[in-house]
């Protein structure tokens, strides 16, 4: 645990976070950049779907970071409550959010792309439903760590949600497998490697490291928030107890 | 050509697929540049105000 503990040191670790994250928000802007050029211009349309398949490229890296971000918050859950380091719980409460955000884009592009190749905004089948309960653990995440006075106590009751509903990210990943589903089963992550040709894998992985460097500039930001927030909330107690005395 | 289609009037149609299309990608440029927005404004207010906590503290007599 050596390594970890010189992590959770917050000065050391704002000194590192600064350093990464202007080249995190440039990796996300020159990625996402280059992406969309290939995903909406020059990439080709797709046999069956046409033109449609285009809002593959912000669908399916939505759903990969939604189930990355959740990942993300069960990991930093697990150790702010078996080493109690601090900084995993403000890595918890930062990652929620952003996790929340993707989670929301994959229903609503799913949705855009599922009226006009499966005829319906909407199904209640096994990967759909369970994309919507992960969205449900965000917001349970997010409401259940403000809802307390003392922040720790927040942070814990959250931190124990987070890793009671990990159980829901294998189930999605594994959704189109197990149930009967309008889904498509995986096409990248799976036996025998990708079954999509470059010309669509290209601008997919290249949106898909956008998203994942947004991720870390976003999640940069959010953390030197909380850490100041943090410094705020001691120095005004400071402040009321010497006021009181 | 330019990139995949016939004519500019054709990618803005997207194969009459536009609004969704148009729809996904505009949606995810606004969630992801709202959560940037709110991330970045929160961090200015927090440091903000920590600076005035220092200043203050610093012209205590």
């Amino acid at each position: 645990m050596k390594r970890l503990d010189w992590f959770a040191n917050p000065t050391r670790f704002l000194k590192l976070a600064r350093a990464v994250q202007p080249w995190a928000g440039w990796v996300a802007l020159a990625a996402g950049v280059s992406g969309l050029y290939f995903a909406l211009f020059a990439s080709p349309a797709d046999y069956q779907q046409g033109e449609s398949v285009r809002i593959m490229y912000v669908h399916v890296p939505s759903a990969w970071m939604a189930l990355f971000c959740y990942t993300a918050l069960a990991a930093a859950s697990a150790v702010a409550l078996i080493w109690k380091h601090p900084l995993a719980d403000l890595a918890g409460k930062a990652t929620a959010p952003i996790g929340a955000a993707f989670t929301f884009l994959a229903l609503v592009t799913g949705s855009l792309w599922g009226k006009p190749m499966w005829g319906t905004w909407w199904v209640w089948d096994a990967r759909l439903t369970s994309v919507l309960v992960l969205l449900f653990l965000y917001f349970g995440y997010i409401a259940l760590n403000g809802a307390f006075d003392d922040p720790t106590r927040g942070a814990r009751a959250s931190a124990v949600l987070a890793l009671v509903g990990f159980i829901n990210v294998p189930i999605i990943k594994f959704s189109v497998d197990w149930w009967n589903t309008l889904h498509q089963p995986a096409s990248i992550i799976r036996a025998g490697g990708p079954a999509v040709h470059s010309s669509m894998l290209v601008p997919l992985l290249l949106m898909a490291l956008a998203f994942k460097a947004y991720y870390v500039w976003i999640l940069i930001i959010r953390l030197r928030a909380e850490i100041a927030a943090g410094k705020l909330r001691a120095a005004r107690l400071k402040d009321a107890a010497r006021s009181g005395a | 050509m330019i990139g995949a289609f016939a004519s500019w009037a054709e990618f803005a149609a997207m194969g009459s697929y536009g609004a969704f299309v148009w729809g996904s990608f505009g949606i995810a440029a606004t969630v992801l540049a709202g959560v940037w927005l709110q991330s970045a404004r929160a961090l200015k207010q927090a440091e903000a105000a920590l600076a005035e906590l220092d200043d203050r503290a610093r012209n205590r007599p």
